[in-house]
């Protein structure tokens, strides 16, 4: 178990930076059109430590919105028709300043996309290999997240190589993995007050969080599929959803896809494209039958599935990190704290 | 590295036209690579993706069992660009097929047990597959009675009717082959799938129903094998959701807990009672 903690002053990050940025690619959350999204780093300076967390859930350096799979030459004969799969990442990588939620939800991802030898998806499992995760504690968490209501944390440490806690003046640095420990070993060792600090930090964090909304999913745990599924909850609630598929492009644990084909003259390419469970198409058969044709159906489907259907694969586990993204930018204010809670006390009511 | 989204290449060997409207064809693929063919061990039940490059893939059942082979046979419906083009093409041209995807139907499992087969219309593909692979020399002592009930519009939408008539012929196999009403030239059974299954009455006793077909025959058919005495984990039906990656990941076959295309597609009725219909 490796418990040694480290620290680095700020004013000491640019060779720390050096050393990451030996041989791999550096990325971190940076300010954009009045946006939070992920940057390339190109020196210590680029680093901005006060930023809130990004908009887009850093799932894309792992699954793209939009990924080449295979090209082919569309020319029939010999050598056309013929797929050939696209290169492996060229170089290494550092998501820098992760916060703990997304790096949780890659964790639930390497259990969906890397399930076993035969179906193991390799464009996933290579991108993961080749990324270290360097995570920053929130300590100033944003009002819609509820990480505690879902067992996760402004701390949570499940995913990470390395996390940081940031002091003011320096970081208190917590190797999690041995690929973190062998990048800090050469950072000197923290002094127990700055480990107190830290502590104290991770503490008001934690209780800030609690104080949001939340929503205690135990309510759920044990009730069946038809329990949930004919609740009276989903008579009404689809009836604000728009559809936009929003929700799931920002959620770091969805990962549903579509492949097409692209072609241009004789260049062919099949590629896979974000999906979402709120489209209609999504489900239609070739016959024209759907089996989720109502909106209805699709609302109900995106909650069952984080909060029913992945808990019963995986011992109880959601489907779900906490990172408030799909509440912040709901463009009809669907609150999932509020439909969970109300999945609850209806299956309640129910049973009694 | 082992990639499941490349399809290997296959050639067409041979096509077939299946039915009277010309709309179910049958194709034999070989594979261009004999190590592809030792890599695609299959069973069964399962399905593969067929590939077209520049417009995509299909699930589609496999009809040919391991019995026969390594040539695969898919028979395809016309409804789509990928089956369109299927059907203006050629043996010797080339494709690409995926798999062997999702759970077979379990026949390891089944041994000593007799076998009760139902097939609606198109969907008697992969129980093609399994009767092919049940008659085989090898495998037949392992296994009781075997009932084959099988129906279809009308006499020229029978798929596979060299096979019917083989197996009709045959002393250990039960057969009952039926078309929806009379027609001319027709002196065999007439009648829908569910009257015809309990004209049969066949026993629940140590046996396993393997029924597939439209929604309509299976809503109709259960209530009958509900009356034999037939319990819900005996009988195995066959699921087909819309599939993409057909290794659950891609996200839209999930029913409740599972993804068809990795869970199944073939599950006990035991297990659907548990599921929303969303199937």
């Amino acid at each position: 178990m490796i418990t040694a903690y480290k620290i680095l002053g700020k004013n000491a990050f640019e060779g720390f930076f050096g050393s990451l940025a030996q041989g791999r690619e550096v990325y971190a959350p940076a300010q954009k059109s009045g946006k939070i999204v992920w940057a390339p780093m190109h020196s210590a300076a680029d680093v901005d430590w006060r930023l809130d967390n990004t908009d887009m859930s850093p799932k894309e350096f792992f699954f793209p919105q939009s990924e080449c799979l295979m090209r082919f030459k569309n020319a029939e004969g010999e050598g056309g028709r013929v797929m050939v799969p696209v290169a492996p990442l060229a170089t290494q990588r550092v998501l820098l300043n992760i916060r703990p939620c997304d790096a949780k939800a890659f964790r639930l991802l390497d259990r969906i996309f890397v399930q076993d030898d035969m179906t193991n998806d390799p464009y996933w499992r290579d991108k993961r290999e080749k990324t270290i995760l360097i995570g920053q504690g929130c300590v100033n968490p944003c009002p819609e997240c509820f990480c505690t209501s879902v067992g996760c944390g402004p701390f949570h440490e499940d995913g990470l190589d390395i996390l940081l806690t940031d002091l003011g003046d320096r970081l208190l640095v917590k190797p999690i993995s041995g690929k973190g420990l062998a990048m800090v070993k050469d950072l000197p060792e923290a002094a127990p007050g700055d480990i107190d600090l830290a502590g104290k930090i991770m503490a008001a964090s934690e209780a800030a969080v609690k104080t949001y909304p939340g929503f205690e999913p135990k309510k759920l745990a044990g009730r069946t599929v038809l329990d949930i599924y004919d609740l009276p909850l989903w008579s009404s609630l689809y009836e604000t959803c728009l559809n936009c598929g929003t929700c799931t492009f920002v959620c770091p644990t969805c990962h549903c896809f579509d492949i097409q084909d692209e072609v241009r003259g004789e260049a062919g390419r099949r590629v896979r494209n974000w999906d979402s469970c709120m489209q209609k198409l999504f489900t239609e058969h070739a016959s024209g039958h759907n089996p989720r044709g109502e909106k209805r159906d699709r609302v109900r489907q995106r909650f069952m599935h984080k909060f029913t259907y992945i808990p019963m694969r995986r011992d109880g586990e959601l489907g779900c990190v906490g990172c408030g993204r799909c509440v912040r930018f709901c463009p009809t204010n669907i609150d999932v704290r509020e439909v969970v809670r109300r999945m609850g006390e209806d299956v309640e009511a129910k049973s009694k | 590295m082992n990639n499941p989204y490349l399809p290997y290449p296959v050639r067409i060997a041979d096509v077939r036209v299946e039915t009277e409207d010309k709309n179910l064809r049958s194709y034999w693929l070989s594979f261009e690579n004999k190590e592809d063919a030792a890599a695609f061990r299959y069973e069964p039940g399962q399905f593969a993706e067929l590939s077209i490059a520049g417009l995509g893939e299909i699930p589609i059942g496999i009809a040919s069992s391991p019995t026969e082979g390594d040539t695969l046979l898919f028979t395809v419906n016309k409804t789509g660009v990928v089956t369109t083009k299927l059907h203006n093409m050629q043996p010797g041209d080339v494709m690409g097929v995926r798999g062997p995807l999702g759970k077979s139907y379990p026949l390891a499992a089944s041994e000593g047990k007799n076998i009760v087969i139902i097939a609606g219309g198109f969907a008697v593909t992969t129980l093609r597959a399994t009767m092919v692979w049940l008659l085989n020399p090898e495998n037949r002592p392992k296994y009781g009675d075997i009932t084959f009930i099988y129906g279809a519009r009308a006499p020229g939408m029978l798929l596979y009717k060299d096979e019917l008539t083989a197996w009709q012929g045959r002393d250990d196999v039960r057969c009952h082959i039926t078309v929806d009403r009379p027609a001319e030239g027709w002196d065999g059974i007439v009648g829908f799938v569910p009257t015809v299954t309990e004209q049969a009455a066949p026993s629940p006793d140590n046996a396993v129903a393997l029924v597939c077909g439209p929604p309509i025959m299976i809503k109709y058919t259960q209530p009958v094998l509900d009356k034999l005495g037939w319990q819900a984990d005996q009988i195995l039906l066959s699921l087909e959701n819309r599939m993409k990656c057909g290794i659950g990941i891609c996200g839209r076959c999930n029913v409740g807990p599972y993804m068809v295309c990795k869970d199944g597609p073939v599950f006990t009725k035991a297990e659907l009672d548990h599921l929303p219909k969303e199937y």
